[in-house]
């Protein structure tokens, strides 16, 4: 449906395509179902679970001691705004689960947060360098409010799935909804097809 | 709950119309928009939003997310209230070109988590910043409309006091329903017979609302925020010292 009196602010041409009903955003705005929950990183602490068995779990520094990858990369959020070239710091999902010794796992996984948060993403989204746990952005440590100190980074998928505060990947055989899934947010979250809700 | 609660109206897109424009103050103007009817029998929860996408001639699109500012017991239509934002792309656009008459694409309604329902019958407090108002709007209209017996506080900060959205509405709510205690603050500066609050919303302020909604050493079962992010921020830090669960304590962020 055409407005006829539309014809947009067209902000900064984007330098590459960006997912179809996202607009440019150079601010880093902050999106989140409740307050900033308080996360020490003296007591923090992160695991994964496979099928219900812990099969690795890290304190701070021991995620720190682990081998480092930097990732460039745009951000998609489903409340239209996309930012291009942010930079991040961390451990790919792929060094934690070599560390824990464990076979790649297929099937799920639902990550879950400080404060409560879930999201659930297909394991196969978070490995082969596609999931990180981030720790440093733009080279200073995570804030709070966008999900320091640790937040994963899922960044082919809505920003909803790199889940703030999280303290645990859990692998299981069959999907299930997270927070925003069960409030009627798509299960896949893929940008570039627009799947912001149920039956997009 | 959740999943019962997920009244959301699915992915489609439908086209509504303009049914009024009203300038509720300088930078807010309310939009009533009918449905098409299969929506409209969906109905919503207080709190939920919509999202519209305007389309230029030449297949460029902009979509934004709303608030529902009505109350649920009238799904026929939703009124939207949108604060004109300097060089806003789709808030501009409906400030200077949107009349009545107008067809809007839109879908909705969205959001689940940032919701009031009559079955909750414990104290609530309502914490808003300017058009942030929105969507508290609704769950005050719907609190009132269901003759609620839930105890409610809302704290509304705004900028001046021709800037206070519905406030001759939530004065006359207040007026009428023993439930609902009002706390307005102005930030820059009041008028001479002003008798609210005066000064940004802060710890002290927060304490003060709670204590007058629930008594000393009491916490409300449910807190609401919203407005800008550094507004939510703060206050949502605010009621977490206090010692509120990080679950009671729903927020929606509008802007920067
Ligand atoms: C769930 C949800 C519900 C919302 N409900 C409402 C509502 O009920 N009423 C309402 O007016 N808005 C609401 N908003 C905000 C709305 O979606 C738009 O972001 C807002 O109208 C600005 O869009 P725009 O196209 O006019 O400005 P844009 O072109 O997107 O932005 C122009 C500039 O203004 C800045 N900006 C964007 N929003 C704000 C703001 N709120 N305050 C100050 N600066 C800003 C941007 O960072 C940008 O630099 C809601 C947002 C969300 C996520």
């Amino acid at each position: 449906m055409i407005n006829n009196k539309f014809f947009g602010r067209r902000r900064p041409e984007p330098p590459r395509p960006i997912p179809p009903g996202q607009y440019l955003e150079d601010g880093f705005p902050v999106l989140s179902a409740g307050p900033t929950p308080r996360v020490d990183t003296a007591t923090w602490g992160f695991s994964i679970e496979i099928e219900g068995n812990t099969v690795g779990s890290w304190s701070w520094d021991a995620l720190n001691a682990l081998p480092q990858t930097d990732l460039h990369t745009d951000l998609h959020c489903v409340t239209k705004w996309s930012k291009l070239d942010t930079a991040w710091r961390g451990v790919t999902i792929d060094t934690l689960l070599n560390d824990a010794g464990v076979e790649v796992p297929t099937g799920f996984v639902m990550a879950h947060c400080d404060g409560g948060y879930t999201t659930n993403v297909p394991a196969a989204d978070v490995i082969d360098g596609k999931g990180l746990l981030v720790h440093t952005y733009d080279g200073e440590p995570l804030a709070p409010e966008h999900g320091g100190p640790v937040r994963l980074l899922i960044p082919h998928l809505y920003l909803w799935k790199s889940a703030k505060w999280v303290r645990s990947l859990k692998f299981m055989d069959q999907d299930s909804p997270g927070f925003w899934e069960r409030y009627g947010y798509h299960m896949y979250g893929d940008p570039w097809r627009e799947q912001r809700y149920t039956g997009d | 709950m959740a999943t019962s609660r997920s009244r959301d109206g699915g992915a489609e897109w439908q086209i509504a119309t303009v049914s009024s424009v009203d300038d509720e103050s300088t930078r807010v103007k309310l939009f009533t928009l009918d449905l098409p009817d299969e929506r409209a029998k969906a109905g919503f929860f207080a709190g939920q939003y919509y999202d519209l996408r305007l389309t230029a001639p030449d297949g460029y699109q902009a979509q934004r997310s709303y608030s529902i500012t009505s109350s649920p017991d009238d799904p026929g239509s939703i009124e939207l209230a949108i604060e004109l934002i300097t060089d806003g792309e789709v808030s501009s656009y409906f400030h200077e070109f949107v009349e009545v008459g107008d067809k809007i694409e839109l879908r909705g309604p969205i959001g689940g988590h940032f919701t009031w329902l009559p079955m909750i019958t414990k104290p609530v407090l309502f914490i808003a910043g300017g058009s942030g108002i929105a969507p508290i709007m609704s769950m005050l209209r719907h609190h009132a409309s269901s003759n609620s017996t839930a105890p409610a506080l809302l704290m509304f900060s705004a900028r001046n006091e021709p800037d206070i959205l519905y406030k001759d509405e939530l004065e006359r709510m207040a007026d009428a329903d023993q439930n609902l205690a009002l706390i307005l603050t102005l930030t820059r500066g009041v008028p001479d017979d002003w008798r609210g609050e005066s000064r940004r919303i802060d710890k002290a302020m927060v304490d003060q609302s709670i204590s007058q909604l629930v008594g000393e050493n009491n916490l409300p079962d449910r807190a609401y925020v919203c407005g800008g992010s550094s507004f939510v921020e703060s206050i949502g830090n605010y009621l977490l010292d206090v010692g509120m669960g990080h679950n009671d304590v729903r927020t929606e962020r509008f802007g920067p």
